[in-house]
């Protein structure tokens, strides 16, 4: 049994700053983090060996220091971690960084046969969401998008069953191991880890792999080169004005607000259910 | 099995990162616990850190640590309502190596710091909350987390875990602080762009200062607030003691918001946008507040052991010699294994012959004297303005006739005698 999980490390969204001259993060205004959807990601792996045993792997592709974020993902109770790290991967899109995932994901695989993948929804710095389906694609495995539950996981049988957000409700099937899935936030509750984990965490040093450890690669897919994404313009949402103070005593306020009100009472009409 | 190492560190500050560093470099097993998200997260100090102590560890450190600005001037003001009588020293022998001091960030200066211990071989985990030393037979075997399976087991647990450490009361090292052994410091970060802030305190390149300010900075209370330079920031603060605090029903925000107002202060801090606020207890007993140190497995370090110099605003660097010292002790211990309070004693040996508790002991009656007699906050500094104007102001009298004047007037209101009594116990409480 082995489930790899993809993870990201992203720059805490909470609060950074985007710089208002350039329409850039500013990512030094905020610290890098492990992607909040992938550490749940990470728990439900944790969830599934606990119960049906087996190892855990987490992979993720960034600069040197994301380590930080395999090492945060032993603390929740990943067995070990792989890193993909080199130039020539940065500026990856989506595509890039799914073909990029999925050769690693090959690699380990062959080390150790994969028998699930399991991703965030979506990264909290891209909302994008594509990466875990793109590697899905590329693995050839069933893509279960919006996880919300594990309701059974069969390792004899292999398959599973999940249950997936919906609009109106959810959705329950099943599928054939190996499979990906990403999931919401509401399928677990991240653990308050043990101290165990946190010293193996501590002492824990990644496998990092550059573009030439990976097998069968065409370069041109990968990083900036491999990626038909240009952002054309970048921009936050305009900022409110600010809105009118009205002053004076109580009585005049009153009458002061009434005034705004019924000038703009049209804001204020109920609209009848049928009409 | 819970884990057994050499040592285990409670705190990740200067005093407990200095003693993991140095534990790590001596080839020891060192488990350092910090509860904050990061190293520094939770620490608050004014911004000052002294260059000795720290090169004592990290050779040089000056060359890669996150530093602010060297300081090249100290200054300090005596501040009434409307006016400040000041004085200082600027001097460009300390622009240059091997320094004097710096200002600091701690949020980045703690994590590059503990970053080094973690490279001499210290294992560190952030977020774990120390709950209690476990005891076996009348001495310290390990540590309790709030963690599940939370326990961890060492030869040796040092704690530097702070102000109030919880963890040395808990051992009854310690009673529970008065009011009057601690001070409440409040303090932000301004942002201001770097060449107001040259500008504005008359500095050239990376050259930084720092302003103590009594008097009227703490209404008069037995305290003091500073204002110090960063590259793009300046720190502001101000402390006085708890006891004053509830004395005077002060609250701690509006000191700080009074004093960012304060004409003499303002125009330093225009325009400024505040960046963090931050507050923190800081330990003022001195001497006397110094609790037992050291015991079968166990070591206190730091704030913990309340080594603070209140008067020279030193802490972090009696921190960090602590630290080393334990180390050191332990290390000793270690070759011995002999883990007992008579072995580990050689680090309160060390700690008494040093500067630390000579310093202490020096200054172990000025805090209580000034607390008890506040005219010297609250009557001197505001006379001592008045005197400043009175002999500056050109208004055609003679200076020899202004200067009897002005002695008649601080005679008169407080008697000579009083004065000379107030004189003299000043001199005493600091000689």
């Amino acid at each position: 049994m082995h489930i790899v999980v993809c993870v990201k490390q992203v720059p805490d969204t909470k609060i950074i700053k985007i710089n208002p001259k350039t329409n850039t993060l500013d990512r030094r205004s905020a610290p890098a983090i492990l992607n909040p959807y992938d550490a749940h990601a990470v728990q439900e792996a944790v969830k599934i060996r606990n119960k049906s045993g087996g190892t855990i792997s987490v992979l993720s592709m960034g600069p040197p220091q994301a380590v930080a974020v395999i090492k945060k993902s032993v603390e929740i109770g990943a067995d070990q971690g792989y890193l993909i790290s080199d130039r020539a991967f940065a500026g990856a899109d989506t595509l890039a960084t799914s073909y990029a995932l999925s050769k690693a994901l090959e690699k380990i695989s062959k080390e150790n046969p994969i028998d699930l993948v399991i991703c965030g929804k979506h990264a909290i710095d891209g909302d994008t969401g594509q990466v875990g389906p793109g590697i899905a694609r590329r693995l050839d495995i069933p893509p279960i998008t919006n996880v919300i539950e594990v309701s059974e996981f069969n390792k004899e049988e292999k398959y599973v069953h999940i249950k997936r957000k919906q609009i109106n409700g959810y959705e329950v099937i099943q599928s054939q191991l190996p499979c990906l899935l990403t999931v919401e936030k509401e399928i677990n509750d991240i653990e308050y880890a043990p101290l165990p984990n946190m010293i193996n965490a501590a002492r824990y040093e990644p496998v990092v792999w550059s573009v030439n450890d990976l097998e069968d690669v065409d370069k041109t897919q990968l990083g900036l080169k491999g990626s038909p994404t240009i952002v054309g313009k970048m921009f936050s949402p305009p900022k409110l004005e600010g809105g009118k103070r009205i002053e004076g005593d109580a009585d005049s306020q009153v009458e002061q607000l009434m005034e705004v009100l019924m000038e703009r009472k049209d804001l204020f009409k109920i609209k009848a259910a049928n009409s | 099995m819970p884990e057994k190492f050499d040592v285990i560190v409670v705190g990740a500050g200067p005093a407990g990162t200095s003693c993991a560093y140095s534990c790590a470099k001596s080839g020891l097993k060192v488990l350092l616990i910090e509860r904050g998200e990061y190293p520094g997260s939770k620490n608050v100090m004014g911004g000052v850190l002294y260059r000795k102590q720290m090169e004592e560890i990290i050779p040089e450190f000056w060359k890669e640590a996150p530093l602010e600005r060297p300081v090249v001037e100290q200054r300090f003001w005596m501040m009434d309502k409307e006016s400040v009588v000041q004085f200082g020293y600027k001097g460009l022998e300390w622009a240059v190596e091997p320094y004097n001091n710096f200002t600091v960030l701690r949020a980045q200066f703690d994590q590059w710091f503990a970053q080094k211990a973690v490279e001499a071989g210290a294992l560190l985990i952030n977020e774990t909350v120390v709950t209690e030393c476990i005891v076996e037979n009348g001495k310290v075997v390990g540590v309790r987390t709030d963690r599940p399976d939370g326990e961890a087991f060492a030869d040796v647990v040092v704690l530097a875990d702070g102000v109030n450490s919880l963890l040395s009361k808990q051992l009854g090292f310690h009673r529970e602080f008065r009011p009057d052994e601690v001070a409440l410091t409040v303090m932000e970060v301004i942002n201001l762009p770097k060449e107001k802030i040259n500008d504005r305190f008359n500095l050239e390149g990376n050259h930084g200062t720092t302003i103590e300010i009594f008097g009227d900075s703490t209404q008069g209370n037995l305290g003091t607030a500073f204002l110090y330079t960063n590259k793009d920031s300046l720190n502001i603060g101000v402390g006085t003691t708890l006891s004053s605090m509830i004395k005077a029903k002060l609250k701690p925000y509006e000191l700080l918001d009074y004093l960012k107002k304060h004409p003499m202060v303002r125009p330093y801090i225009e325009g400024g946008e505040s960046a963090e606020y931050l507050a923190h207890l800081i330990p003022e007993g001195g001497y006397h507040s110094v609790p037992r140190v050291a015991g079968n497995g166990v070591l206190v370090v730091g704030d913990a052991a309340q080594l603070v110099n209140a008067i020279h605003r030193e802490g972090s660097n009696m921190a960090m010699a602590s630290g080393k010292m334990a180390a050191e002790a332990i290390f000793e211990a270690k070759k011995e294994g002999n883990f007992s309070e008579s072995s580990l004693n050689r680090y309160k040996e060390a700690l008494y012959g040093s500067f630390i508790i000579k310093d202490l002991e020096k200054y172990k009656d000025a805090a209580h004297t000034f607390e008890k007699y506040p005219q010297y906050f609250k009557d001197y500094v505001p006379m001592m303005n008045q005197a400043m104007s009175k002999f500056f102001t050109v208004d055609g009298t003679p200076k020899r006739e202004k200067q009897k004047e002005i002695m008649r007037s601080v005679t008169a209101e407080k008697g000579t005698f009083k004065v000379m009594q107030d004189i003299y116990r000043a001199w005493k409480a600091v000689k």
